[in-house]
């Protein structure tokens, strides 16, 4: 496995007790492999992926749980050696391309600084490198615009450029948090296939956090889908998508139109996502769960064997439920 | 760049142009110049005539055109209280004024920028906090009240240093200079300390503020996803984008030196301009007040402009748009 | 009955009395400043001596040194005056005039910000360009600038009778721009907001939507910015009238006093100047230090 996370637990000391964001969370990621997270906002995606990073914005900690990169701990490195494996091994992407890059700096610049961070490269090379990174991410007039600086490229033009950040200095796994919800609806699929097509020339695997479905069913191997700070159901995506077993990913899957039929209302999930100070016991979803019964209100499921997929869901843990 | 600058100066006319409509409004309706120029027992006659030469009977935008011309030559009549002609004043008195703010705008760029960035990068240390509580009391002391404190320990009790006025000034051409002889340093020494404190921990504060601001940028979460060092993100990325806000509040607190060099001025008896002007007010001395209050208009006009020209080197945004 | 008991109860149990209680800082500067302003107020029931009174004042019990007679715990001036009913009733003139200069800044600022942010157009144009203009300035020296015209323009019998109203108002005005911009800021964000457009719809006036809905939104920082600018107002009426441009000497604040005292620096009576000085700085020390303490319980995102 490239990434394995295991019980990961982060915690948010408030003055009125501590806040568990998140809680359990385990998934690994093999080499290559591009892991869709999906879930409401809140659920904990974008909190995941900064914890990978090493990345937490205090006074968020990592309270418990390990995550290790090929075998080795990396959530408790120091500042410097975390510093060495961002990047160089982990690479990342935000949302917005219009607030992630610096004003002031060409966007060359920005490129030969991060692969001289952690590459042996000389100025020229770096240079070079870098044109060439422009015209992978299909940047026009390459050689040209590498002096432009950021706000001389419109927003999907910016997201290209981010995403040669991410890959220069050639990580095993990017973390992509919402990649294309800032931008328009037309450049959303550019930029999704082009992040799939470098991802597999590169062999890097991608933890895609986002919460659009669609972009999730073109473009993962396997999905993981959040709730309340935890893992809920993980699997193939195609038995995800198609024969989901936790009521929770079921709903939200048939809160997804349809493009084949028409229909006439679509499914919705009553209730709200419970704050992080509010969390039921048992498992979280059950104040709104359709088949919820005693079980589910005092024990928390962990995740289990459900058809094709694993779902923390007691439905799976009945004498005759449906292995 | 030439367009850039014209199209400030330009907007700044308006702005010297109504100081000026105030000054001449001043000059105009307060006061009676007339009656303070004529003798106790001149005559209806004396009095006509003269207003007739001071063309006081003509309309009043010809007056301020004439004010306005004469401004711009630097001429603005003779002081009511020292019978002297205001741009004489203002020339002997500049210099000590412009060495006075020169000296204390060092101290605070120099040490008050800085300290801003040192406290803004490592906001949580003790250090900083330390520095943050002293900036504080600084910024809660008003300058005469410092000043005061400094002449009793520095001149009255320890009598280390002179309590008022320059110290010996050598002539250089019409500038008179205090830095060329060791009593004038000496006389420099606690005006330039009195009123640079204020501002120094004023600028710390704001520099410390914008520096966080910047840290909490996505580009600079970017930065550090990619792996870039602390040095560079801290001094290259950040301070590049913290400098665009600082040369504005640098701007600002030029204009604040100039503005309390009154207070210090008074303080310590220094012969400047803010001393004299100071005097004016309480004489309601109206030609020294309007010259003072343009000159004052043109620094800070000269300042702000020379803040727009230093964004435009330092922001490529604003480069582009040209 | 129940309503304001639950009101209290609320507010024990905010985030922001939390914060209050758990900040040393804040509690002391909070304790500081309840001294200086029961000392302000009630200086003509609690001071030692009458010093307004000019009749109680006797030159005989001039320069008498600090902590040497139990009825002239600070010493007394030049005049026979006792410096610690100076400072109190000097006190009250400070306190007085940087209050009112606050409550109008505010007033003026909150309503042209608002007026410029719901009107927008050639209004908001020139409101925010002499905003601008003003804020290029240092507020000291419009507060100055102000104060001296005044002083040159009235004539002087009746400048002597609201030298006081002139000074609020010079200092008062010098600090507008800054709440107006603040306010204006959140008008236009408020504006377009749905349920602004909701009011509208069901008929409620401009001014009514804007007062109800835009004003609580801007509370918060406006009270920030007062808190600052109160000490910041305190400090230029006593730089004022250190100048001798400020207030009347009739009604001494404690700038006059040290701008008395300053004389007798040289010659060793210290304390006539000196005490009056650190009235002042623990006076507007408190209040920076609580408006400092306010700004970071109010905006959490800042620490």
């Amino acid at each position: 496995m490239l990434l394995e996370v295991k019980d990961l637990r982060v915690e948010f000391p408030t003055r009125r007790g501590v806040l568990t964001a998140l809680n359990g969370v385990s998934f690994s990621i093999a080499p290559g492999e591009v892991l869709g997270v999906v879930g409401e906002s809140g659920a904990g995606k974008s909190m995941t992926g900064a914890a990978i990073i090493g990345l937490l914005e205090p006074p968020g900690r990592i309270a418990g749980g390990e995550i290790r990169l090929e075998g080795e701990r990396i959530d408790n490195l120091p500042y410097e050696k975390m510093r060495r494996i961002r990047g160089k091994r982990i690479g990342a992407i935000f949302q917005d391309p219009l607030t992630t890059l610096n004003p002031l700096y060409t966007v060359g610049r920005q490129l030969v600084e991060t692969m001289q961070a952690h590459l042996p490269l000389s100025d020229a090379e770096a240079r070079q490198r870098a044109i060439g990174w422009l015209e992978q991410v299909g940047i026009p007039a390459a050689a040209q615009r590498i002096d432009a600086y950021p706000h001389q490229f419109s927003g999907g033009m910016r997201q290209r450029v981010v995403i040669a950040l991410a890959l220069c200095a050639e990580p095993q796994l990017i973390v992509a948090d919402e990649p294309t919800t800032a931008l328009d609806v037309s450049i959303q699929a550019q930029i999704i296939a082009l992040l799939k097509r470098l991802a597999r020339e590169q062999r890097t695997a991608i933890m895609l956090v986002t919460h659009d479905m669609g972009v999730i069913a073109e473009t993962a191997d396997r999905v993981a889908v959040m709730y309340a700070g935890r893992i809920i159901e993980i699997g193939p995506v195609r038995q995800v998508v198609r024969h989901a077993q936790h009521p929770y990913t079921a709903g939200l899957m048939a809160s997804i139109p349809p493009l084949d039929r028409r229909v006439e209302r679509l499914a919705q999930i009553d209730g709200a996502m419970p704050r992080l100070n509010a969390i039921p016991p048992g498992c979280p979803f059950s104040p709104r769960c359709p088949e919820v019964f005693e079980r589910c209100r005092v024990a928390r499921p962990e995740l289990m064997p459900a058809g094709a997929t694993d779902a923390a869901c007691w439905l799976h843990d009945q004498p005759g439920a449906p292995a | 760049m030439v367009a850039f600058v014209i199209s400030r100066l330009l907007q700044a006319l308006p702005v010297l142009l109504a100081v000026a409509l105030i000054s001449f409004a001043l000059f105009t309706f307060v006061g009676d110049p007339v009656a303070a120029m004529l003798s106790q027992d001149a005559s209806a006659a004396d009095r006509t005539a003269l207003v007739h030469l001071l063309g006081l009977d003509q309309p009043w935008y010809v007056q301020f055109g004439k004010f306005v011309g004469n401004a711009v030559q630097g001429e603005f009549g003779l002081s009511y209280r020292l019978s002297r002609p205001v741009s004489t004043l203002i020339a002997e008195r500049a210099p000590a004024t412009l060495e006075l703010a020169f000296c204390a705008a060092a101290m605070t760029l120099c040490i008050g920028v800085p300290l801003g960035i040192f406290t803004g990068i490592y906001k949580d240390s003790w250090v900083s906090r330390l520095l943050l509580t002293i900036s504080l009391v600084g910024v809660s002391l008003p300058i005469f009240v410092l000043g005061m404190l400094l002449i009793l320990v520095f001149a009255v009790n320890l009598g280390w240093l002179p309590s008022f006025g320059r110290g010996e000034t050598v002539q250089i051409g019409w500038w008179s200079t205090g830095l060329l002889t060791a009593s004038g340093l000496k006389a420099l020494i606690l005006p330039a300390i009195t009123l640079a404190v204020f501002q120094l921990t004023l600028i710390t504060r704001l520099v410390r503020a914008e520096m966080l601001e910047v840290l909490r940028t996505d580009y600079i979460k970017f930065a550090r996803a990619r792996g870039l060092t602390n040095r560079s993100i801290n001094f290259g990325h950040a301070l590049k984008n913290t400098l665009v806000p600082v040369i504005t509040i640098a701007g600002l607190q030029l204009g604040g030196i100039i503005a309390f060099a009154i207070v210090t001025e008074t303080v310590f008896q220094w012969p400047g301009m803010g001393f004299l002007f100071i005097q004016s007010v309480g004489a309601a001395d109206i030609p020294v007040m309007a010259a003072y209050l343009l000159l004052i208009a043109l620094v800070f006009v000269v300042i702000n402009l020379a803040v727009d020209l230093l964004y435009y080197l330092v922001d490529p945004r604003l480069r582009a748009k040209r | 009955m129940n309503q304001p008991i639950g009101r209290v109860a609320r507010f024990l149990d905010s985030d922001l009395w939390w914060s209050f209680r758990t900040s040393p800082v804040a509690v002391a500067s909070a304790l500081v400043a309840l001294v200086c302003i029961l000392g302000a107020v009630l200086a003509p029931w609690l001071a030692p001596h009458n010093v307004l009174d000019l009749a109680s004042v006797d030159l005989m019990d001039a320069f008498k040194p600090p902590f040497a007679e139990p009825g002239w715990p600070l010493g007394s001036d030049d005049q026979g005056r006792d410096v610690l009913s100076a400072i109190m009733f000097g006190g009250r003139t400070s306190l007085l005039v940087g209050i009112c200069a606050v409550l109008f800044s505010t007033v003026v600022g909150v309503a042209l910000g608002l007026v410029a942010g719901y009107l927008g157009g050639t209004a908001d144009a020139l409101l925010m360009r002499l905003a601008d203009v003003q804020l290029t300035f240092p507020a000291f020296l419009v507060a100055l600038l102000v104060d001296g015209i005044a002083r040159a323009a009235l004539p002087q019998e009746v400048h002597e009778r609201i030298a006081l109203g002139v000074v609020v108002f010079a200092i008062g005005i010098s600090t507008w721009p800054q709440i107006a911009r603040t306010v204006r800021g959140s008008t236009l964000v408020e504006r377009n907001k749905e349920y602004v457009l909701a009011a509208r719809v069901i008929g409620l006036g401009n001014m009514r939507i804007m007062a109800t809905h835009v004003l609580p939104n801007v509370l918060g920082p406006v009270l920030v910015i007062a808190t600052l600018n109160l000490g910041l107002a305190i400090i230029t009426e006593a730089t004022l009238s250190f100048l001798g441009v400020g207030v009347p000497p009739t009604q001494p604040s404690l700038g006059t006093l040290i701008r008395i005292g300053n004389d007798f620096l040289m010659s060793g009576e210290w304390w006539i100047a000196i005490f009056p000085g650190i009235a002042l700085v623990a006076m507007v020390l408190s209040v920076n230090l609580l408006g400092d303490w306010l700004r970071d319980a109010l905006n959490p995102r800042l620490r």
